[in-house]
């Protein structure tokens, strides 16, 4: 017996009503239909979960994959940019591979490790500042300090030069518009690649036990599980996921505060507040809505529904953050709500490999930033500034501001 | 209240960690979860119970 679909009239990836508050149509389906099917921009349809205890639930459960090859995989632009044979990164991996694969560079991302390059990138952060305070005003944050900041850290750690940051932050920000052409996008990510290529050839000849490139030679050499492609798979996603994310933090929040006198007061009068600031920052915005989609490899029941082999599912990150059964008044940004289970990292097995890195980047600049300049101000009307709503990772081209 | 954790579901997010420093540690080697204090009590308790519920793995819990 063949129940009859039903599909609801929203097409994904669906537009934020505004910088600040999902796509209206997120409050719709939670109330309406928390598990609904809605269309995709290739003609096909897509479970859409908008409940926080959904999401949590479907993305801990194996068997929804992650593996971005398969051609059921619900699809957030339209045109794929890698072909078949392409190595999986850890993003695309499922179990049992995943595990492993993950586990072998997760030694380098622990909350020690982190801690370990404060002093760093608080060194970065002060440079970055003494700029700014030194040049003529507005500024553009963006380019002053959104972007360098953690594409110089993720450089750093990674031990790719700093000195190629454009062309990397341009072929990124290509990859991730959905507006880009998909010979672009293609393009863009096969220049990067080959440059990632190439970095590590030269680096395998003579790896150094100071940058994580290195160590994962010498690592994999003496384990005998080395692979170039699988490095450079990593290093790509990395590099992407280590620069441009948090940038887009680093944007949004300092507007959020701004807009927020009365958040910013807070954070000011305590630095123990930044650190629950960040986390409440991170589900308000939560720039990285649609990665955490999915693919049912057996038939599943979840909330009510059987989600069956082959469909595809759309685990909504905004949504589920600003979901009131998890969130009490969840449009409203309340860095004292303690926001600490919110999804904006993803949840299960693939949740953010570079979450404590991100934290304390966004910690330190957002100290650092209001302590040295503490009558920033925007350059602007939020109403003039232009956020990225074309791009599958949110966040700001450029920030005017001054002082 | 015994504290049990997973290293085999652990995926190394070290929220623990961010939670409960005197209770979680994580490996060097494969950054999965180390505890440090088998039965937690007072406020240790109360942040493992934090840590438990944002744990993205399930690796961690609390019996008896």
């Amino acid at each position: 017996m063949t129940e009859a679909v039903q599909i609801r009239p929203e097409q994904f990836p669906l537009t934020r009503e505004c910088p600040f508050s999902p796509p209206k149509e997120y409050r719709d389906l939670r109330e309406e239909a928390p598990i609904a099917r809605v269309n995709l921009l290739d003609g096909k349809w897509a479970w859409a979960l908008t409940r926080h205890e959904d999401v949590r639930t479907m993305l801990s459960d194996p068997r929804f994959s992650a593996d971005r090859s398969n051609p059921d995989f619900p699809q957030m632009v339209m045109g794929r940019v890698q072909d078949d044979d392409a190595e999986k990164s850890l993003i695309s991996m499922d179990a049992p591979e995943h595990g492993p694969a993950r586990r072998a560079v997760l030694g380098e991302f622990t909350v020690r490790r982190m801690e370990a390059l404060r002093p760093r990138i608080q060194e970065i952060v002060d440079e970055r500042i003494d700029a700014m305070l030194a040049g003529p005003r507005p500024v553009d944050l963006v380019r002053e300090l959104s972007l360098p900041v953690p594409s110089l850290v993720i450089c750093e750690l990674l031990g790719v030069p700093y000195s190629d940051h454009e062309f990397f932050q341009a072929h990124t920000a290509t990859m991730v518009s959905r507006q880009s052409s998909v010979p672009d996008r293609r393009a863009a990510f096969q220049a990067v690649q080959t440059y990632l290529g190439d970095l590590i050839l030269l680096k395998e000849k003579d790896p150094s036990e100071d940058d994580l490139l290195g160590r994962q030679i010498i690592k994999g050499r003496e384990e005998g599980t080395y692979r170039h492609r699988a490095l450079v798979a990593m290093a790509f996603l990395l590099l992407l996921a280590g620069h441009e994310t948090t940038a887009n933090m680093i944007s949004l929040s300092t507007v959020a505060l701004l807009e927020n006198p009365d958040q910013l007061a807070l954070v000011k009068a305590d630095p123990a507040r930044t650190l629950p600031a960040v986390e409440e920052l991170l589900r308000y915005f939560t720039i990285v809505d649609t990665v955490t989609a999915r693919v049912a490899t057996e038939d599943v029941p979840l909330g009510g529904v059987t989600i069956r082999a082959g469909e595809g599912v759309l685990g909504l990150g905004f949504a589920a953050n600003r979901d009131p059964e998890a969130f009490a008044d969840p449009d409203d940004l309340d860095i004292e709500r303690g926001a600490r289970h919110h999804v904006a990292f993803g949840f299960g097995p693939h949740q953010c490999l570079g979450q404590n890195l991100a934290r304390m980047e966004l910690q330190i600049v957002i100290d650092t930033l209001f302590r040295r300049i503490p009558d920033l101000a925007l350059a602007e009307p939020v109403g003039k500034l232009a956020f990225k709503d074309e791009a599958a990772i949110y966040g700001m081209y450029s920030l005017p501001v001054t002082w | 209240m015994k504290l049990i954790a997973d290293v085999g579901r652990c995926v190394g997010a070290g929220q623990c960690v961010l939670t409960e420093p005197d209770v979680f540690d994580q490996s060097e080697d494969d950054g999965t979860v180390v505890v440090l204090v088998d039965e937690p009590e007072g406020d240790q308790l109360e942040h493992v119970r934090e840590a438990v519920r944002v744990c993205p793995s399930q690796a961690i819990s609390l019996s008896g």
